[in-house]
Parts: C-alpha cells; structure tokens; sequence
C-alpha cells in the first residue's frame, strides 16, 4: 500500500508537468489550429536559461526561475512572429513541417551553444522531505503539485472569467467571427503563444529540479508526451489538456513500478492508439460539426 | 450603454451631392459609409465592380439581387475580409483601407451571417460580452486579484450584457449555450451580439431566411426599433421583397456585381432594368411584392 500511495504521489508529479506542456500544445492548435512541434523544445531553452542564470550569472533561485519564464515567453512570441505568422494563410502541412523544423533549429542552437554533454541543474530550492506515515514525499514533488493545481485554477478562471479569456474562447470557435467583434486574432495568437511558452518554462524548472540533467534533445520526449496528452485529452480542450496530462504520468509511472520500466513507454503510446479507436476526439474533445 | 434616443422620424429621400440619395435628415450629417468604385477581382473574375454607394446616419438601406449577383462579397469588402482590388470605403469620414477587421469593427462597422455563426459552446450572454470586448475595461492585476475594480467592471459588463438581450426578449435565455437556442433566437442573439460592438452602422446578411411571415414582420419591428433606440445605419442584404420595400428607405440593386438601380422603393419597383433582372426580358409587368 505504501509502494502504491508513493508511485500515486510520483505520477501525479510526473503528470503534473505533462499536463502544463500538454496545455500549450493545446491552447496553441485551439487557437491557431497549428500543431508547434517547437514547444516542447522550449523546455529546453527553459532548462538552459536557469542553469546559465543560476551557475553563470550567480542570480539567486527565484531570479533564474523567472527569468527563465521571461526568456520562454519572449522566444515563444518571437518564434510566431517570425516563423508562424508569415504562414497565417498557408496550408497547415507547411506550417507543421515550419515547427518541425523551428524545433531542430532550437535543438542544434542548443547543441552550439552549450555542446551535447549533459549539464546539471541547479537546486533552486531544498525542502524538507514530507513523512506520512511510511510514505515519504520529496519537497520538489510537494512544489510542483501545488504550483501545477494553482496554475490549473488561475488558467481556467482566466479563461472562463475574464473579458480576455473569453475573447480567447471567441477566436478558438470562430475566428472570423471574433474578428468582427473587434478581437484582433494575431493579438489574441500572440498571446496563447506568450502563455504557452510561460507553462512551458515552469515545467522545465519542475523537469530540471525532478530530472537533474539537461541535454540539448531534452524538449524532445516530454514534448512528444505532452502532445500525446493533449490528444490524449482532446486537442484543443484546456481541462482535456489537464486531464491528458495527468492520466498520462499515471499510466506511465504505474508500468514502471509495476509492469515494466522498457515497456512504460509502449503501454503508454498504445493506450493513446486503443483510446483514439475507441474516441477519435479525445477524452474531452468535442466532435466539430461543420455546418452547410 | 443604451442611452434611449428620441425616435427617428421617416423622412423621404433626397439626391446628396455625390449623387447617391440619403434621407432627409442626415442631409447635413457626415455619411456613415460611402464607397467610390468599390471593385474586386477573384483571379480573372470580376465579382464586384464600380460600387458606389452612400448611406446617410440613420438611413435603413436595402441591397438586393439576384443569387451570386456579388451581395455578400460587397459586405465581405466593407469589413474588410476582402481586401478591395479596387476603389475607397469611407466609415464615418475615415478611410478603412488598409484596417484589419477588428479595426474595421472598431471604427463602426458590424454584421451578422447569412448562416448564423455564434460562438456556439459560450453562453447567451457570453456571445454578447465577446462582443461587448472593447468597450469594457478591465484590468488584468485586478482580474486576477478579483480585487474592487473587477467586480465593478464585471457587474457593469453583465449588465450592459443584459439590457442589450432585453431588447430582443433573451434575457431569461442568458445562460443557455447559444448553440442550442431555436432557430429565430440565434438570429436575434447575432443581432445582439453584433450591437454589443457599438456600432454606427450594422450589417445584416439575410435577417429574415427561415423565417415565416409571422417571425418575419417581428424581425421588421426590431430593425426599425434598433435605428431608433441607437440612431445607427442598418445596411441589409435580403430576398424577403416584403421585408425590403416595408422598412428600407434607400435601397441599391446589384446584378452580376454592379449596381443597376438605386434609389426609394417606389422607384426601385417600376425600374424596368431590376424587373429585367430578377423576372428577365419578358415578364415585364411591375408587381415583385
């Protein structure tokens, strides 16, 4: 019982940075009906700007954090601008292989800069470790759930609650629609991108405090977990996105503790088969209806 | 933000020194809209051409014609999701070339859909706040902080929100997910949602299709009640002759994407040319209502 309570706490830390990655994915292709195959490398670029901002610069724990954040959101917005938004009416294949290849850019960027070997994260903070009863949780865990479930809130409250938030709503339905109402789509792109990319940075410092090392293909496979979280969840639902994540990091942990650590990422990928088979939308997705 | 207006008198319509007609009233006002040879071309198509046209403050125009006669490509290029190959639209005396369509909205103009498209999963009044965007302020810190400053904004939002579904009798509907209303209330909600934006001029893309007579001479109330509870333009497209020759003043025929008449409806009902067009060469006895 204490092995499974403890695997439960570590799944939902694991799923927990899933589910923040998962929701710029889909926050991104709700709004600009793109796939960024660039995002998962800005985890990356996360990683490396507190470990330079930490060890480099000698900026104190929660200097680096933020600047990090500050770093992703600006490369986020920088990267639509540049590589996205000139390919606003082309077809979605040329901006999907554009993402493919902005996130090799980013990776071999990260390869000049820093070389292939591994680089250790800093300790931006130590906890005290949590004992209940038999089960011990480690500070960073404790973090990370309580920032994920915090940043979960404010997201959907913002999205829900807010003039700005349901302008982002507006635009996901119908941009041209939402247009007319006098919403600015590329303000309203920008901004998903913006936000997106600020998810992504705290994940990476939840990644880099959970994981320790940091290599320049580091993006790539909590990238490509996440997407699979938000497809997972529906593509294009914020609490799919959640949800996705979540259940994610759970099945992956579960088959490592109990079936297989080789296997965890095959059953994980093929629960993702058998649940698109079963809903091609997604847990959370809703069936688009196109009207005549 | 629906300050009651006094109510607009009829008044007849007047040649404007451009050479369009305007009426009466807004003789001495500056226009709302007004195009100068208004043109684009799809490739080698030319699906709108020469369009001239002007609409006084408070004027309900009508344009009309046959189907694929170029209608709703003419309110495509006035919001500017067209890009004009050809010609100027003046919005209120400024020029909109060169605006977004957010900016286009924000200088005055709005529209409805001839197939209605609301934000289907938002509520009622959630369509409307979308559209209310850029006339409420809110601040972000204060958003998150839910501080005194967002409440007040909020509940001023919500209540503009509502008056406005008041008038077309939704606001017990404010909370169901505009999708699932009946047919007529998304049209009307549309409407409503197009108002939140504070528009000078409204563009209605085919009010009254699916509509029965009934629904249809309710739908003709509620435009003459906007005009004068707002003191805006109301520019429409639609096939309803009814609906067309009992509420617009001025109305402007297109066909094959110029325009072929102008003017009152008197004079657009004995035009031969309009009867030509929708009756063709032989039936050319008067009588389309």
């Amino acid at each position: 019982m204490t092995h499974f309570i403890q695997t439960l706490i570590s799944s939902l830390s694991l799923g927990s940075i899933y589910a923040l990655i998962a929701l710029g994915y889909t926050m991104v292709y709700g709004i600009a009906k793109m796939l960024n195959f660039a995002h998962g490398d800005i985890i990356m670029v996360g990683a490396y700007t507190v470990i330079v901002a930490a060890f480099q610069l000698g900026m104190p724990p929660l200097v680096a954090a933020l600047m990090s954040i500050v770093v992703c959101v600006l490369l986020g917005v920088l990267i639509e601008r540049l590589a996205y938004k000139p390919l606003r009416q082309a077809p979605p294949l040329s901006v999907l292989i554009t993402a493919i290849g902005v996130s090799y850019l980013l990776q071999n960027l990260a390869l000049l800069l820093f070389g292939s070997e591994q680089k250790a994260f800093p300790t931006l903070i130590t906890l005290p470790e949590l004992h209940l009863g038999a089960v011990v949780i480690d500070g960073i865990t404790l973090v990370t759930l309580a920032a994920t479930a915090v940043i979960m809130v404010g997201l959907t409250l913002f999205i829900n609650k807010t003039r700005v938030g349901k302008a982002l709503r507006a635009v996901s339905e119908d941009k041209e629609a939402a247009e007319l109402m006098g919403i600015s789509t590329n303000k309203t792109i920008t901004l998903t991108f913006a936000i997106g990319s600020a998810l992504a940075a705290v994940a990476s410092i939840f990644y880099g405090a959970t994981y320790i090392y940091i290599k320049p293909t580091t993006g790539a496979m909590p990238g490509i977990k996440a997407f699979t979280a938000a497809v997972f969840g529906g593509i294009g639902s914020i609490p799919g996105a959640m949800l996705g994540g979540i259940l994610l990091g759970m099945i992956e942990q579960f088959s490592k503790t109990y079936i297989s650590t080789l296997w965890s990422d095959a059953i994980v990928f093929g629960v993702l088969v058998l649940i698109l088979v079963v809903k091609p939308t997604g847990l959370l997705g809703r069936q688009i209806k196109e009207k005549v | 933000m629906s300050s009651p207006k006094p109510r607009i008198p009829d008044s007849p319509l007047v040649p404007y020194p451009s050479g369009a007609y305007v009426p009466e009233r807004d003789v001495k006002e500056i226009p709302v809209l007004e195009t100068h040879h208004l043109g684009i071309d799809f490739g080698g198509l030319t699906a709108v051409d020469d369009f001239s046209l002007t609409i006084g403050k408070t004027e309900i125009a009508g344009l009309i014609g046959p189907n694929g006669a170029g209608k709703t490509t003419v309110f495509n290029l006035l919001t500017n999701v067209y890009t004009p190959t050809r010609g100027s639209i003046m919005i209120n005396g400024f020029s909109s070339a060169g605006k977004t369509t957010a900016q286009v909205n924000k200088m005055g103009i709005a529209r409805t859909f001839q197939n209605i498209r609301l934000f289907s999963n938002m509520s009622v009044l959630d369509n409307v706040r979308v559209g209310l965007h850029n006339a409420t302020k809110e601040n972000l810190v204060a958003a998150i902080t839910h501080g005194f400053g967002y409440r007040k904004a909020e509940r001023q939002s919500k209540q503009a929100a509502l008056d406005l579904l008041n008038i077309f009798a939704l606001e017990q509907l404010a909370d169901v997910p505009a999708g699932s209303l009946p047919y007529g209330a998304q049209r009307r909600l549309e409407i409503v949602r197009a108002l939140a934006t504070q528009p000078k001029i409204l563009l209605l893309d085919e009010p009254a299709a699916g509509m029965n007579p009934s629904e249809t001479q309710e739908l003709m109330e509620n435009i003459r009640k906007i005009r004068d509870t707002f003191g805006i333009a109301i520019m429409l497209i639609e096939h309803d002759m009814n609906l067309v020759m009992g509420i617009c003043e001025g109305i402007c025929v297109l066909d094959y994407g110029k325009i072929i008449a102008k003017g009152t409806p008197e004079d657009i009902k004995s035009n031969p040319t309009v009867i030509e067009a929708y009756l063709g060469r032989k039936g050319a006895k008067k009588d389309d209502a």
